[in-house]
Parts: structure tokens; C-alpha cells; sequence
């Protein structure tokens, strides 16, 4: 970090080379391209698509359109669907309610995912018997589309929370597991050597290397499982509930509500944008010590 | 601390042979009835062609890898397992990434159970002592290769090793750099009067550095000849290649060496084209 600071300050002490200001200059116009281009893109395709819904139209029946907004939506009509349910709230009741319940559930279920993922990930790592005798298992259970425990989790727990928080440490365990495994087994050979003639006890090589080392695959492996985990409280509230952004989704479609449906995926998505954020602002706390991501493992 | 020079060798390796079996059952053999004897106090360089177990064995003395054949003697007692009286240097970068530079280097006293106030006071010693003081926050992806090497250093001399083992420590860095490093070993040594076992494919890096030269045969690796080099100390590893002694030395080591790296090179060729 320093050292790019010093650099910089030396750049800026120098003397102003023509070149280099153009070029600078160049970049910025390039930034500001970059996000006009984005902008527009955005405005194209939903402008598109609700002139689609508003061009050719006979009489009342909308199915003439050149998109019929009964099947496909409408962007105003999704527009007034968020209107509404904020200021009137929705069927199951007001809109921050739906939201905050499947937010607690999927941040439970995060959470319990991930530290049993890390818990029994660090645990067969280290223990070859252990690894060898649930390998198949775990495998064989990650091969499953595990989604389908909805249905179960939906019977043995009932309509209330707890059956999404199940389905949602279900999606979350299996990334995190492997992520935390194949982390513990890439320690580098040379840093578990020079910590053992250090002086390093078992335990100390578990506290100071092993874990430190597979933090960074472990944390990498935070930005899909948060995905997961919303994924799977929405499923599960999708499959039965009496509250919740699933619920609603499930609701519209049974009314034929199409601008429903992309609403609630509309509030999805941004809360899905802001954990994101979130979960990177906690690897930058965890591992401050790294000069550039580790790609995920790909399971 | 001190062991007197009549208690014998620091280290002895007597016909020591290492084979590693794989699962599946082959056997590859590193090296064969070796002998070795490193005096206390010895800068002992060793020089062979690659793949011929010179790294091995560094592993058999630090304990890291018992030998299939043969003993292992550190100051007369057989090794098994690791000792705390060896330090060792990796060819790659061993220090810890999540670690700052003053944790990497005070973590072999605190795994010793000395207070971390007292580690980190002798940390930012050794710290000092290879010039890197000021550097003490950094992390290890912050630095040089060569400021890297710097802290692998401090890390390895704070336990005061009485043996320090180093393997190719040096062959990552610009020449430069490992001119000034090697410079700087040499002095750090000085000081702590430890014995080195310094291996290196670099034979001038060999013959600049080190009391004796131990040239190992193509793998299976086996002791071929040992010289002395008789060069005044202190030196200076940059100006020292001038010396006509250097020259001499180097002259009648290569042409001992010059065959084995043939050999070797023969069968990396072969295996090769055979496939």
C-alpha cells in the first residue's frame, strides 16, 4: 500500500509530460462512455419492451401487441406493482414485513451453512480416514439436486421458517464444505514444513497455517453461497408459506400477475447486489493480507 | 550454545540411501550410500546436477524425511523427527502471506512459548540486523523477492540455529540482489558461528560462499569428491570471482561436475524421446 503511495506522490512531483495528461484525460472520457453506454443499455431494452406492449394494439384485447404484457409484464405496469405494495403493502401483509422475513431466513441459514461447512471441511482435510470413508457420501449427496428437500423440509418442519432455513444451510453447506476442504489440502507443503521447524505443535500449525491458508478459499467461497442461501428461502417459501418474497412470487403467479413476479425479482435482485457488497467488505477485513482474489473452486 | 569441536561432527550422514515408493508401488531412489560430515562451525556448499537429491538430503537432516537406509547424525545423536536446534531456508517463498513482516519473523519464538512482547522486541532486532527495518507492517506480498528472502532469513536466525540448512536459497533472485544477499549471509554467519549445508546448482555461488565443496553424482545421488576451498575470509562474493585461486578452484570442481551434469542431461533427453 505504501509503497503505491510513494509511487504516486512521485508521479505527481514530476514533471507534467504532455502524453501522460492526454492520456489520463483519455481514460476519464472512457469512464464516462462506459457509464452513459450502461445507461442507455438499460433505457434501450426496457424502452423496447414497453413500446412492444403499447405498438400495434386493437381494441382491449392486449394478446394483439406486439408483446402482450398479460404473459410478459410491462415495465410500467412493474413500476406500479412496487408503487402499490409499498404504499398499500401486499396480500400477505406490508411489503417490509415480506422482505425482512426472508432476509432473517436466509442469513440464518448462511450462517449455519457456512460454519458447518468449515467445521466438517476442516475436519476431513485433516483427517485422511475421516475423508476417505464420507467421501462417497458427500459426493454422492452433492451430485443430488438438492432443492427437491424443499418438499421434505416443507412437510417435517411446516410453513413457518424453519423449513427454509433448513433448505437454505442445505444449498449454503456443500460450497462451503468443499471450499474449506480443498483449502485445508492445498496448505503449501513448504509453509507446513518451515512452520514444523519453526517450532510450530499440531495445534499451532492447525491455528497459525492450516486455517489462515484455507480462509482465503473459504471466503471466496462466501459470494455464491449468500446466493445460494437466498435461493434456497426462496424456493422453500415458494413451495409453502405465510410470509415472504417467495410467497409473493408464488401469489402473483397464481393471480396471472406477470408484473408481480418481476417485481419481487426486481427486490431480489437488489438486495442480492447488497450482500454482495457486504460479503466483500467482510474478505477485505479477513483477508487483508492477500494481493488479489482466489478463483472459487468449481464443484 | 556451545558444543566443543572434540565432541565430533555436527553433522553425519553415514551411508544414508532414500527411496521413495509410490502408492503404486514404484520406487524411486533419490540417493545412495551417502556419506557426508559437516564440522561445527563449516560452511559446507553442495553442488550437483538437478534431480540428484541434493534437496533430499537437507529433508533427511532436518528430520522433515527419515532415510530408508543408513543414519542420520546431528552433534551424535540420531535425528528422528524435527529438531529445534536447525534452521532452514526453502528455495520458495516459506514465510507466512497472512503474516506482517515482524509476526513472520517473532512466530518462531512465540511457537517456542516465549511472551509476545519479548518475541517482537527480538523480532524487530533481526529485523534491523537484515535490513528491513521500517518494513515491520508490511505484508509479504508488499516486498522484493529479494526483501523476502530478507525476512526468511531473520525468521530462520532468531531461533539461533546451530545448524542451518539452505536450499538454493538465492537462485530466485536478479543477480544483483543475490550478490548483496550472499554478501550479507556471510557476515549473519560469521556471527552465529552455525554450521551450513548450503545446496546450490550454482557451482561459482558454491565456491564464493562455502569452507568445502561437496559435488554429488546424478541421481541416485551419491557423495562423487569433496574440495576444500582455501580462500581468505572475510569475503567479498562479488570480487572474489577475480581471485586466479578462484579460478583454479573452479576450473578443477567444473571438470568433476561437467560429467555428472552430462549424465544427467543425457537421461532427461532420453527420457524425453522416449516418450
Amino acid at each position: 500500500m505504501l509503497s503505491q503511495a510513494t509511487e504516486a506522490s512521485a508521479r505527481v512531483s514530476a514533471p507534467i509530460d504532455d502524453k501522460d495528461v492526454l492520456r489520463a484525460q483519455a481514460r476519464a472520457r472512457r469512464r464516462l462512455l462506459v457509464i452513459f453506454l450502461r445507461i442507455a443499455l438499460a433505457v434501450v431494452i426496457v424502452g423496447l419492451w414497453e413500446a412492444g406492449t403499447r405498438i400495434n394494439c386493437y381494441g382491449p384485447d392486449s394478446g394483439t401487441c406486439v408483446i402482450d404484457k398479460f404473459f410478459f409484464g410491462q415495465p410500467s405496469g412493474v413500476a406500479d406493482q412496487l408503487v402499490r405494495w409499498v404504499q398499500k403493502g401486499t396480500a400477505q401483509g406490508p411489503l417490509w414485513e415480506q422482505i425482512v422475513v426472508t432476509l432473517e431466513e436466509t442469513v440464518i441459514g448462511f450462517a449455519i451453512g457456512v460454519i458447518l461447512g468449515v467445521i466438517f471441511g476442516v475436519a476431513l482435510g485433516r483427517n485422511r480416514l475421516l475423508s476417505d470413508v464420507a467421501g462417497p457420501y458427500i459426493k454422492a449427496m452433492n451430485a443430488m439436486p438438492r432443492i427437491v428437500l424443499g418438499s421434505i423440509f416443507a412437510i417435517a418442519f411446516g410453513l413457518e421458517m424453519p423449513s427454509k432455513i433448513a433448505l437454505a444451510v442445505v444449498l449454503v453447506f456443500f460450497v462451503v464444505f468443499f471450499n474449506a476442504f480443498q483449502g485445508v489440502r492445498e496448505v503449501d507443503r513448504d509453509l507446513l514444513a518451515n512452520a514444523r521447524i519453526l517450532g510450530a505443535s499440531p495445534g499451532q500449525l492447525n491455528r497459525h497455517i492450516i486455517l489462515p491458508s484455507a480462509l482465503s478459499w473459504i471466503t471466496a467461497s462466501l459470494h455464491t453461497s449468500f446466493g445460494f442461501a437466498l435461493v434456497g428461502a426462496i424456493v422453500g417459501e415458494y413451495l409453502g408459506a405465510r410470509k415472504g418474497v417467495g410467497l409473493m412470487i408464488a401469489t402473483a403467479q397464481g393471480t396471472f400477475n406477470a408484473n408481480g413476479v418481476y417485481a419481487a425479482m426486481l427486490i431480489l435482485a437488489v438486495i442480492a447486489i447488497l450482500a454482495e457488497a457486504l460479503v466483500t467488505r467482510l474478505e477485505d477485513r479477513l483477508i487483508r493480507w492477500r494481493p488479489n482474489a482466489i478463483t472459487e473452486v468449481i464443484i | 550454545m556451545q558444543t566443543p569441536a572434540s565432541r565430533g561432527p555436527a553433522i553425519q550422514l553415514e551411508g544414508v540411501t532414500k527411496r521413495f515408493v509410490s502408492p503404486a508401488g514404484t520406487a524411486f531412489t533419490a540417493l545412495r550410500d551417502l556419506n557426508l560430515i559437516v564440522q561445527p562451525g563449516e560452511f559446507c556448499a553442495v553442488v550437483g546436477p538437478t534431480g540428484c537429491g541434493k534437496s533430499t538430503t537437507l529433508a533427511l537432516i532436518s528430520g522433515l524425511e527419515p532415510p530408508s537406509l543408513g543414519t542420520v547424525r546431528v552433534f551424535g545423536e540420531p535425528v528422528s523427527g524435527v529438531k529445534t536446534n536447525v534452521g532452514y531456508v526453502f528455495q520458495r517463498d516459506a514465510i507466512f502471506p497472512w503474516k506482517s513482516v515482524l509476526d513472520n519473523v517473532a512466530i518462531g519464538p512465540r511457537f517456542r512459548g516465549t511472551s509476545a512482547s519479548e518475541a517482537n522486541e527480538t523480532a524487530r532486532k533481526w529485523i534491523a540486523r537484515v535490513g528491513l527495518a521500517g518494513f515491520e507492517r508490511y505484508y509479504p506480498h508488499q516486498l522484493s523477492g529479494g526483501m523476502r528472502k530478507r525476512v526468511a532469513l531473520a525468521q530462520t536466525l532468531i531461533n539461533g540455529p546451530r545448524i542451518l540448512l539452505m536450499d538454493e536459497p538465492f537462485s530466485a533472485l536478479d543477480v544483483q540482489t543475490r550478490a548483496l544477499m550472499e554478501n550479507e549471509l556471510l557476515e549473519l554467519w560469521a556471527a552465529t558461528g552455525a554450521s551450513v549445508v548450503f545446496v546450490t546448482h550454482d557451482l561459482e555461488e558454491a565456491i564464493a560462499l562455502a569452507d568445502r565443496v561437496v559435488v554429488i553424482s546424478a541421481g541416485p545421488g551419491t557423495v562423487k569428491s569433496t574440495y576444500r576451498v582455501d580462500l581468505p575470509r572475510p569475503r567479498n562474493v562479488a570480487e572474489i570471482r577475480f581471485l586466479p585461486r578462484f579460478v583454479q578452484i573452479y576450473e578443477e570442481i567444473w571438470n568433476d561436475l561437467r560429467d555428472e551434469v552430462l549424465i544427467s542431461y543425457e537421461r532427461t533427453k532420453r527420457a524425453v524421446t522416449s516418450n
